[in-house]
């Protein structure tokens, strides 16, 4: 567990040197709610939108993050020398999870905030809203860490995004209700992860709370924990 | 302050008495990498208490030979004990310590801020890790550059910076992967002081290069080709041997005398 956290540490000290990226982790998200909200003017768009879209946000920002990362800690030769240390493999995940998260929920906080000041009205619980879009951040982090066994280079990492992410948002019933679906893709969409932490906001906008919600979190919180042991059993001591 | 010729900043360990006299020990080593033999029944031994170079050519097997001793390359087949134990076993990774050929730190910290998250790994904390973290940087000389980033330092300068993160835990077996490429003389002569201070306090020390001038500078020698062990020796006796009075003819003297025999 301490390594868990050294390595939390190192990962955080290592963004602290990039404040522009932190900055655009907050500010973007931030631009996009305000464009809608100004686009949308005198609608209900933003309140239909944007608590669907601080839910995504982190998901699709974190799993970036991660797999880019974890791809630069192989190509500059540092997971192979950490593969000689006593960390564990468990240790470099859960530290990136922990990093990642920590500054997600920062990022919600953000973009909450500054959605509901921009005059997002929010029927329901904003703590409730805030943990949605937690457990997005660090499943989309579980999710980049999945991706990095399959991507061998910093352009395969970005590729992921097309792969993993973006049919989820097509899916997700963010677009088009899941029931107005083919029944294939109803299918598909019933068990990948985003549909359930979409489904989720948009019951806690609607003023629903804990018990409401419990179901889709645990599923959320299977694919993070799915994600996260396929990550491991994936890293390879040894390689070629 | 300038600490000149620094005292060795490793503390005593007793596990060094109780290792066995051999720190690696190779049988009929093989490694395929991509299809490719690059090493073919490899037999060795390297002393503990030493410094044991590893010299050949570029490709003759000296990285891949080093991988398989910290137990990160596949597709290893033979016998290959490190430290009494199987090469690459969990309890190995106290004791032994590596420096890739590449300096393997993060380029986004600072030179401190790496160190010491090697010492934590190693499961140095407190006070103790203070300690290890100063006596790693003075050892490659780095004190000054400690708050530096990474990124922001010459070649040179990163490598010692990932040799003092290997350093920092205090391993009873050092592995290093050409450590003084790129270095300018005097410093390629400071760091081969310090790791024959590090020998003679009783760690073990394996050192690949492919400049043979650094031959004279170990106590034992392999010497390596095409992914076999040409002669395992040292200085003295491979120049009487061979006849000749510097490393480079030595090793030339022994590819010619395999050809002559085959």
């Amino acid at each position: 567990m301490r390594l868990t956290l050294v390595t939390a540490k190192r990962v955080l000290t290592q963004l602290r040197s990039d404040p522009r990226t932190i900055a655009m982790i907050m500010v973007l998200p931030c631009l996009i709610v305000g464009l809608i909200a100004w686009m949308f003017h005198g609608t209900d768009t933003l309140d239909r939108f944007g608590p669907v879209l601080i839910g995504f946000f982190p998901l699709f920002v974190m799993f970036l993050i991660t797999s880019i990362t974890t791809q630069r800690e192989r190509s500059s030769g540092t997971l192979e020398r950490l593969m000689t240390t006593p960390l564990r493999k468990g240790d470099l995940m859960g530290g990136y999870v922990l990093a990642f998260g920590s500054l997600s929920v920062i990022q919600a906080l953000v973009v909450t905030g500054f959605a509901l000041a921009v005059g997002m009205d929010m029927a329901g619980s904003v703590p409730l809203m805030i943990l949605v879009a937690m457990l997005s951040a660090v499943l989309g982090c579980a999710l980049g860490l999945a991706a990095s066994a399959v991507a061998r280079t910093e352009f395969q990492a970005v590729q992921m995004l097309p792969l993993v992410i973006v049919p989820q948002i097509f899916t997700a019933g963010i677009f088009l209700p899941r029931e107005a679906m083919p029944t294939a893709l109803q299918w598909i969409a019933n068990v990948l992860p985003l549909t359930y932490s979409v489904d989720a906001m948009q019951k806690v906008t609607a003023g629903q709370g804990l018990g409401e919600i419990a179901t889709d979190l645990v599923v959320v919180v299977l694919w993070i924990i799915g994600s996260i042991a396929l990550g491991i059993l994936t890293l390879r001591r040894r390689t070629d | 302050m300038i600490v000149h010729n620094p005292k060795p900043c490793l503390r005593y360990d007793s596990r060094v008495t109780a290792a066995p006299t051999s720190a690696v020990r190779a049988r009929g080593l093989s490694v395929v990498r991509g299809g490719k033999d690059i090493l073919h029944g490899v037999d060795l031994d390297i002393p503990a208490g030493h410094v044991t170079g590893l010299l050949g050519p570029s490709g003759s097997g000296k990285t891949t030979l080093m991988r398989a001793m910290v137990g990160v390359q596949d597709n290893v087949t033979g016998e290959l004990t490190v430290l009494g134990e199987p090469a690459g076993a969990a309890a190995l990774r106290r004791r032994v310590g590596y420096d890739t050929q590449a300096a393997s730190v993060y380029a986004d910290l600072t030179v401190r801020a790496n160190v010491e998250y090697f010492a934590s790994l190693a499961g140095l904390r407190g006070s103790d890790a203070k300690d290890a973290v100063d006596a790693a940087l003075t050892s490659v000389d780095l004190t000054f550059h400690a708050a530096q980033r990474i990124a922001s330092l010459s070649g040179g300068e990163r490598s010692r910076a990932s040799l003092a993160a290997t350093f920092v835990g205090n391993p009873e077996l050092i592995i290093l992967d050409e450590p003084t490429v790129g270095l300018d003389p005097v410093l390629r002569r400071a760091l081969w002081e310090l790791f024959r201070r590090l020998a003679d306090d009783g760690r073990t020390l394996v050192v690949s290069s492919h400049v043979m001038d650094e031959a004279s500078r170990c106590d034992r020698l392999i010497l390596m080709r095409d992914g076999r062990v040409m002669a395992s020796t040292t200085p003295d006796d491979l120049l009487a041997d061979t006849g000749t009075t510097d490393a480079e003819s030595a090793f030339l003297a022994l590819i010619d005398r395999e050809g002559s025999a085959s």
